[in-house]
């Protein structure tokens, strides 16, 4: 399944900030979104997994196939890490947990409550709700964020796990993950301040 | 859907939870009507099935603002609005865990608060009807309320203030079910409006709750 | 021609500002006259006296304090369907004017009651329904306030408009049966009451006219209030938006 963009326009709070947008993703594929604070990578990735409606364009090919992660991981602090992904697992209809545990060192603490793991720890369970999406594109904000060296490479080998089976990814990171893929500038895309006269329905 | 459910109902259990705190406050408030009024028995027992519907509502109201609201800061809310459960089914379930942690322990606790204000014989069965009836509807449109208020930083006042309008009508038929009972009146009339209250807003509200949701996860 | 083409906020600011001057003192007009033509140039009603002449201010107020709200949940309905920003801000606009209309019925309710039945408030259904109704105005004017978001705002005002306006149906006929009240029914519209058939409740023609002419001051008063806050927040809306501008080109 591959995700094909063409021509989005997208808004936050009401004000266009990237416009002009195309790109395809293609299965086995993964795509690196850059651009300074501010840019907008955060309203395109909540654009594409579908939280928000886009100004213009078209996209296609993210109905249900998506497996979204934002900047928190939604996980319940008085759940076990097992109780967490379970959780998980089951409203994605998918049963084993056992190979996201293991794709990010997590068994040793699958009986923690996940109120007492450290934040990289968390970032780890959160990356790994992935693995029991069953989805295959994944849209991940800032995955890396308090990470250390070790996890990080855990978290590109979990990458390239996925794209080896037919997924792909699109990341928004400042950070090299040594992924062999694309990387997308974002700035070009800047959305120009609309016109001051044109005084419509919008008000700008 | 049954797994949020379970996940629901074990956070309330777990520690922090809040499970049974809207039971101690429907307690405080039970035991702070006689403190306030007065402790004579006629009076006690004319207002009984009022302040046991009102108690009731107050603590649903109470427990409100957790509903949604941990799940929105933590972001399970965003991540719940892409998996494959649509966002009516997640704000139903929400509610049926809010009735069930909230609701029911009020109806089971409010013949056991009666005897203290000295409610009729006749009432104890037709609080416990009322409220049974009544607190589903308590809890779907307080999902309602928490909705519309979820994004907000301060909501929790604001969400009273939204809330309690659109429960007068079940609490007007309730407490009417209720006081009508305890006084061996008929309570047909009442009691039809109030279930017919909670299933038309059982039906319909959970569409609402959620296409507001929707507007606040932008 | 379409109406719609008053949905353009610069359209809608441009037409509402020439009919304007002309809508205040026409409002201004028939409330005057009617209030003095009601006032000084009408006798005594046989049983109540000269309180009855608070009429001339409580029926109009009472009736607009309703149709306020009938007119936000329609242009909520508007703003959700065709997604015109001005319907959203009317709806804005027009909540404080209801609110205040449901406050001067409940006010002049009270100051007719206390020498007609004896007290300043009764749990009467009518008198408690507006009171219902004001919490719902309190309600719906908080939630505008508390978005900071615009869009997000109207959004869900209006659907806090909607569903509030079931539940203050609802309301309505609960308190109904909840209590039979002291309030006469509305009269002023029943034909029977108006051609004097109905001798209970009739209004006598010579107050009726007087306090048509105040209904109608009190509608193109509101609907001079409302077209003006409506300019005003359509402008607040403009400014908000070149300030996001702003910020977005920096």
């Amino acid at each position: 399944m591959s995700l094909v963009i063409t021509d989005l326009c997208i808004a936050r709070g009401g004000i266009p900030v990237l416009d002009g947008l195309s790109f395809t993703l293609e299965p086995g594929q993964a795509l690196i979104l850059r651009g300074p604070n501010g840019s907008g990578k955060t309203t395109l990735l909540r654009t594409i997994a579908g939280l928000q409606p886009p100004i213009s364009g078209q996209m296609e090919g993210g109905e249900d196939t998506i497996a979204y992660a934002g900047h928190s991981d939604g996980i319940k602090p008085t759940l076990t890490v097992t109780e967490n992904l379970t959780f998980w697992a089951s409203v994605f209809g998918t049963k084993s947990i056992s190979n996201a545990l293991k794709a990010f060192d997590l068994e040793l603490l699958c009986d923690r409550p996940a109120g007492e793991l450290s934040a990289g720890q968390k970032r780890r369970l959160g990356l790994s709700r992935m693995l029991v999406t069953g989805r295959p594109i994944w849209v991940l904000d800032e995955p890396t964020v308090s990470l250390d060296v070790k996890s990080v490479a855990m978290f590109a080998t979990a990458v390239r796990a996925h794209l080896g089976q037919g997924g792909s990814a699109l990341i928004a990171t400042h950070i090299d993950l040594g992924l062999d893929c694309e990387v997308l500038e974002v700035g070009p895309f800047k959305a120009k301040p609309p016109a001051i006269e044109d005084f419509d329905g919008g008000f700008l | 859907m049954n797994a949020l459910l379970l996940r629901d109902l074990r956070l309330a259990l777990r520690a922090g939870g809040g499970f049974g705190l809207g039971l101690a406050f429907f307690l405080i408030l039970t035991v702070m009507v006689p403190l306030s009024v007065g402790p004579q028995p006629a009076l006690l027992a004319s207002i009984a099935p009022g302040v046991l519907w009102l108690g009731a509502l107050l603590a649903c109201l109470l427990s409100l603002d957790r509903l949604l609201a941990l799940d929105w800061e933590d972001g399970s809310l965003d991540l719940l609005a892409t998996a494959p459960l649509p966002l009516e089914s997640v704000v139903s379930i929400k509610a049926l865990a809010h009735w069930i942690t909230t609701g029911l322990p009020l109806v089971l606790a409010a013949p056991v608060l009666g005897v203290l204000l000295n409610l009729p014989v006749g009432g104890f069965k037709w609080v416990v009807i009322s409220l049974l009836l009544g607190t589903p509807a308590l809890s779907v449109i307080g999902t309602f309320g928490a909705a519309l208020t979820v994004g907000l930083k301060r909501g929790g006042l604001l969400m009273s203030l939204l809330v309690m309008p659109l429960y007068l009508p079940t609490l007007i038929f309730g407490a009417e079910v209720a006081r009508r009972g305890a006084i061996g009146m008929e309570v047909q009339t009442p009691l039809l409006m109030l279930a017919g209250i909670s299933a038309a807003s059982i039906a319909l509200l959970p569409f609402a709750s959620a296409a507001v949701l929707r507007i606040n996860l932008r | 021609m379409s109406i719609w083409e008053y949905a353009n906020p610069k359209k809608f600011i441009t037409s509402t500002e020439r009919v304007l001057p002309a809508l205040w003192a026409a409002s201004a007009l028939c409330i005057g006259v009617g209030l003095i033509w009601g006032f000084f140039f009408t006798g005594d009603e046989a049983r109540q006296g000269a309180t009855v002449k608070i009429i001339y201010l409580h029926v109009p107020a009472a009736m607009l304090a309703i149709n306020t709200w009938v007119m936000m949940l329609v242009t909520s309905l508007v703003w959700l369907v065709r997604r015109h920003h001005v319907s959203a801000l009317a709806a804005r606009a027009a909540a404080p004017v209801g609110m205040v209309m449901t406050l001067i019925a409940l006010a002049t309710g009270a100051i007719w009651g206390q020498p007609m039945w004896g007290t300043w408030w009764a749990w009467d259904p009518r008198l408690t329904s507006f009171l219902i109704l004001f919490l719902f105005y309190l309600g719906y004017i908080a939630l505008w306030e508390a978005i900071e978001d615009p869009d997000t705002a109207a959004d869900l005002t209006s659907f806090l408009c909607l569903v509030g306006s079931v539940f203050a149906l609802l309301s309505r006929y609960a308190v109904n049966f909840w209590n039979q009240g002291l309030h006469q029914g509305a009269s002023i519209f029943r034909a029977e009451a108006v051609i004097g058939t109905d001798t209970e409740e009739k209004v006598s023609n010579i107050f009726f006219y007087p306090l048509m002419l105040c209904i109608v001051g009190f509608v193109l008063l509101f609907v001079a209030l409302v077209l003006y806050r409506t300019g005003t927040e359509i402008r607040a809306r403009r400014i908000k938006a070149l300030m996001a501008r702003e910020r977005v080109a920096a």
